[in-house]
């Protein structure tokens, strides 16, 4: 309540509740997805780099993603709270996926189908 | 349920002078910034349990990506990279055109939110269409999810000639990032128990497949262990098996993958019609909610005093937007 | 009362609304459509008390069965296995669901959050409103599977019972029941957040909160953060049942375990949506009736928040005999051990709150005491469990079963307490203070009756949910039993006591107990829009402004709390 000015006062064109954001910069922002995806289907269709082939897609993937959240949804000129909101739903979302990834990766063997064979044979 | 997250703040819907009697502004608030920002924190935090809601399936396709990546290789090669590319222009030009609008709400320039809306409406609609000739393609093929998975004889044949053909390459960069994608160790008689067309060749629904070992073989009666080329003696628990099964069966190098070998292709149909299908249910609930402020733009309802609505239904749509970014690269290119 | 009950400056009155709520407008209609966060926590308060009821009545039923060992071999059963394991299913899924997670945020916190934080209402009254009617409908489907084939999977709808063929087809009402009740309680939570960070009165900082509203808002970071993972994984489950989707069917190449992961992901913290409220409200009523500043506030507050973050790091405990690796075992055992500390702080603040405080044993603080020792011994007993040694041998044991009510149930006696506690505000209406102790220490003694046997039985082996057992258990079983025959006359006498208060109690002061939070300074009940007048906030917890006036049968401030204008 208090800080209700704080955040939302910086831009230069403000004109009553939130921030005007230039219709260039807009346009801007939508080259640059645009050109991004275009680089995603290069990378993914001409570099063969085995498994750094989905690191580099997401990494792509989360780079457009900021853009679309930083300018199209203006959270660049947010309170910061609004993105803290979107970060923490984003890190959840990870923690879930880190530990039952760590944990499937963990059991795997015994579940993988075609060995329990070797597992006879060991007797 | 966005509609009434939006909705809330606002009950009259008359564009109002300024200030204190302003009759956008809810009894319940004291200033318009304060009830604008109510809104906003409001939709943000819709936002985060949207981002979880789809983080289950993320987490879904994140563990069976890692522990078979050779069913998502096979997988994405049946979709078509052309039209989810196609989709993933329209919706970043979706997605801009509601920012230009929410721009034009926020200036008073009507005609321009009129448009933004309008082209971005539009932009719905070409995405469930482009959705909609994929949906129908696939089912014509019989690429359905899970149980229902039943690709064509023709179909199957032809995959499977191309396997080692066209798709090697890919094949063997799915292995590689498998590293023991799996193995050709004394399972292989559990195919040729099955027959060439293993997964085609159930008439209505798939078979489920009965070698699943160890867990799955416990459970068979032994003349079927017999059958199936195993010692039914021999055959252990998961749970007795001292440090896990995998240790002893190193995967064979010439491993290669092919149509009938990708075992549970059904599995990435099963998370590609749930996560796509899931983003369209959103999609059509987005255009829904265009439809609804372009209709209360046409009264008049909005201005730079008040255009909280629309910014809260553009919030929605790039996250609509921002879940298909990912979408696009997970299930047609890699 | 001199600023409250003054008659206001008359170009003020014409300007608000000064009728309380309960009579500024009558009929169905001005109910079931109202937008006033108060008249929506009396209705979730009237159907969770409902459904509590139903869940009871299946309990006793539960009970009822096990008073005899042989069930299996019995001629002619009291009730079939069928029915008794869709009776314990219903208490559990209908206790959870749909009881005790909204029980005290959305009927108490819906009632007192705004004017603790001297609002006029939350900040989305519509989506408030959405919420009750997302609970009713929830609610209705779920009973509704009554009809159409009962679950019964237990309340946690593991694959594959749920998923199975020969799975009961009213699973799909069920968990779309629990789907919906699952974003109403979304909305509840997004609704608190929003409004706690910008309803607040200028000068009310975030450490003049009264922690009850830190509780709520730790309980709503966890409603927004988890439950969505539920909403997916009972979609999930919707589409493995009816397309067999293969996702969790090992026949598919599935995975069952993963399906456990996606229920506790959001099961375990939802057990901390349960009991986060109630340490709140316990936190106010041990100050208030100690007649004590609370000792400790920042670090219960920060507790709240600690353990909800914790609680997100735990899940894997539930899973530790159902095929995790031992690697996770280990690691969930290890981190589960994290929550105790900011649990064992609250405990430890309260005792310190109460020590030399002038305590009064009035009915709500009966119930908060005995949640200290109900909540203790759930608390050290979760120790056992989730010692990774131990809970191999007590998983799916009675111990189990003993331990979560002596947590989750115990946050129902703090509900009692808080119903209590805010009964006179709500209502306006004094109970009979030796009637409401009677039933608090009815349902006391007849709680532990039921399930402290069940705590020795289950160290003995007695598994949980089972239908005929041997008879070695027989007489842990009928005390238990016998017990839960006492707690069912506890709640008569509480429900006597609480209806004829309305009608024949004595009409209730603005303060009675002597709190100085907020919504104990507007009038008992509360007006439309919460206050007549602007409230100042202050220091909740600091009670040298207000003094005992036996003429009004309560308290008064000093120095008014709340300027007109």
């Amino acid at each position: 309540m208090s800080d209700h000015h704080s955040a939302t006062s910086h831009g230069d064109d403000h004109h009553g509740l939130g921030h005007q954001v230039p219709t260039g910069l807009l346009f801007g922002v939508l080259i640059a997805l645009l050109f991004l995806t275009g680089i995603t289907v290069w990378t993914a269709k001409e570099i063969d780099l085995g498994k750094l082939n989905i690191l580099i897609a997401m990494l792509i993937a989360s780079a457009k993603a900021s853009l679309v959240a930083l300018f199209f949804m203006h959270l660049r000129w947010d309170k910061p709270f609004n993105g803290i909101v979107l970060v923490a739903s984003v890190l959840f979302v990870s923690l879930f996926i880190a530990f039952a990834m760590m944990d499937t990766h963990a059991y795997q063997p015994d579940i993988i189908d075609r060995q329990a064979p070797a597992m006879v044979d060991r007797q | 349920m966005a509609d009434a997250v939006q909705t809330s703040g606002a009950s009259a819907g008359h564009e109002g002078p300024h200030g204190h009697h302003d009759p956008n502004l809810a009894h319940h608030f004291d200033t318009m910034e304060q009830q604008f920002e109510c809104g906003k924190l409001g939709m943000w935090l819709f936002l985060a349990t949207e981002v979880l809601l789809f983080g289950g399936l993320f987490c879904w396709y994140a563990i069976w990506r890692s522990n078979h990546p050779e069913v998502f290789v096979y997988g994405a090669q049946k979709l078509d990279w052309k039209l989810g590319g196609i989709n993933t222009i329209v919706l970043l030009v979706s997605s801009f055109t509601m920012a230009w609008a929410v721009g034009c709400a926020q200036r008073g320039n009507r005609q321009g939110l009129l448009l933004g809306l309008g082209i971005t409406f539009l932009g719905g609609i070409g995405f469930m269409g482009i959705k909609s000739v994929e949906y129908t393609e696939k089912f014509s093929h019989g690429y359905y999810w899970g149980g229902s998975y039943n690709p064509t004889h023709h179909e199957e044949g032809h995959a499977a000639d191309h396997a080692d053909g066209e798709h090697a390459e890919t094949a063997d960069a799915a292995h590689a990032e498998a590293g023991a994608a799996d193995s050709h160790g004394d399972g292989h008689a559990a195919d040729s128990a099955h027959g060439e067309e293993s997964v085609a060749d159930s008439a209505g629904e798939l078979a489920p497949q009965e070698v699943r070992p160890p867990a799955a073989l416990a459970g068979l009666s032994a003349e079927r262990l017999t059958e199936l080329g195993y010692e039914p003696s021999k055959v252990l628990l998961a749970a007795e098996a001292p440090g896990g099964l995998a240790a002893s069966a190193p995967p064979t190098s010439e491993t290669k993958l092919s149509a009938e070998e990708v075992r549970n292709v059904h599995l990435f149909f099963s998370i590609y019609f749930c996560m796509t299908g899931l983003h369209g249910i959103h999609v059509l609930i987005g255009m829904a909610v265009i439809g609804w402020l372009f209709v209360r733009a046409l009264r008049g309802d909005f201005g730079p005093g008040y255009f909280e609505p629309v910014d809260l239904g553009g919030l929605y749509w790039h996250l609509v937007d921002l879940i298909w970014i990912y979408l696009f690269p997970l299930f047609y290119l890699i | 009362m001199s600023t409250l009950n003054a008659p206001a400056a008359p170009a003020y009155a014409t300007a608000v609304d000064t009728r309380n709520y309960l009579k500024a407008s009558y009929g169905p209609v001005s109910w079931l459509l109202t937008l006033d966060h108060k008249r929506i926590g009396v209705m979730y308060l009237v159907g969770i008390s409902v459904m509590f009821l139903l869940g009871g009545i299946f309990a006793l039923l539960v009970r009822t069965t096990l008073l005899f060992a042989n069930n299996a071999e019995a001629v002619d059963p009291l009730i079939t296995a069928e029915l008794y394991n869709r009776f314990f299913t219903l208490h559990g899924a209908i206790m959870v669901f749909i009881v005790i997670i909204p029980g005290i945020p959305a009927a108490l916190g819906n009632f007192v959050l705004p004017i603790m934080l001297g609002a006029k209402d939350v900040a989305f009254p519509r989506v408030n409103l959405l919420s009750f009617y997302m609970w009713m409908l929830g609610t209705a489907l779920a009973l509704a599977s009554l009809f159409f084939g009962a679950v019964d999977t237990g309340w946690t709808f593991y694959t594959p019972y749920s998923t199975s063929e020969n799975s009961p087809s009213g699973m799909i009402l069920v968990v779309t029941g629990a789907f919906i009740l699952g974003f109403s309680s979304v909305f509840t939570g997004l609704n608190f957040i929003v409004t706690i960070h910008q309803l607040r009165r200028p000068g009310q900082t975030w450490f003049r909160l009264p922690l009850f509203l830190w509780a709520i808002y730790s309980t709503a970071v966890i409603q927004i953060l988890a439950t969505p993972v539920l909403g997916i994984t009972l979609l999930l489950l919707i589409v493995e049942k009816t397309m067999k989707m293969g996702f969790f069917n090992p026949a598919y190449g599935g995975d069952p375990v993963l399906f456990q992961h996606f229920f506790w992901f959001y099961s375990h913290p939802a057990v901390y949506i349960m009991i986060l409220p109630a340490m709140g409200v316990m936190s106010e009523i041990i100050s208030v009736f100690s007649r004590k500043h609370i000792f400790g506030y920042r670090f219960i507050a920060w507790s709240s928040v600690a353990i909800a973050l914790f609680g997100f790091i735990v899940w894997g405990h539930h899973m530790f005999t159902s095929g995790q690796s031992a690697l996770m075992n280990t690691i969930f055992s290890a981190l589960t051990f994290s929550v105790a500390v900011p649990s064992a702080i609250k405990v430890f603040n309260w005792l310190a709150t109460m020590y030399k405080g002038s305590i009064a044993l009035q009915t709500p603080m009966l119930y908060a005491l005995w949640f200290i020792w109900i909540f203790g011994i759930g608390g050290l007993t979760g120790l056992f469990l989730g010692t990774l040694a131990t809970d191999i041998h007590l998983h799916d044991t009675y111990f189990v079963v003993a331990h979560f009510h002596y947590v989750m149930a115990g946050t129902i006696f703090v509900l009692f307490g808080a119903i209590h506690y805010w009964w006179p505000k709500m209502f306006g209406r004094m109970y009979d203070e030796r009637q409401g102790a009677i039933a608090s220490i009815l349902l006391f003694i007849g709680f532990n009756l039921t399930f402290l046997p069940q705590f020795v039985m289950g160290s003995q082996g007695m598994p949980r949910r089972y239908y005929s057992y041997d008879e070695v258990y027989q007489v842990y079983h009928v005390l238990s039993s016998v017990g839960s025959y006492v707690m069912a006359a506890g709640l008569l006498v509480m429900g006597y006591c609480l209806f004829t208060s309305l009608k024949r109690g004595a009409k209730a002061p603005d303060n009675p107990w002597g709190s100085n939070s907020l919504e104990w300074h507007t009038t008992s009940p509360p007006p439309l829009e919460n206050f007549n007048g602007t409230p100042v906030a202050d220091d909740p917890y600091d009670y040298h402004n207000l003094e005992w006036d036996p003429q009004i049968q309560g308290f008064r401030s000093k120095k008014p709390m709340v300027t007109s204008g």
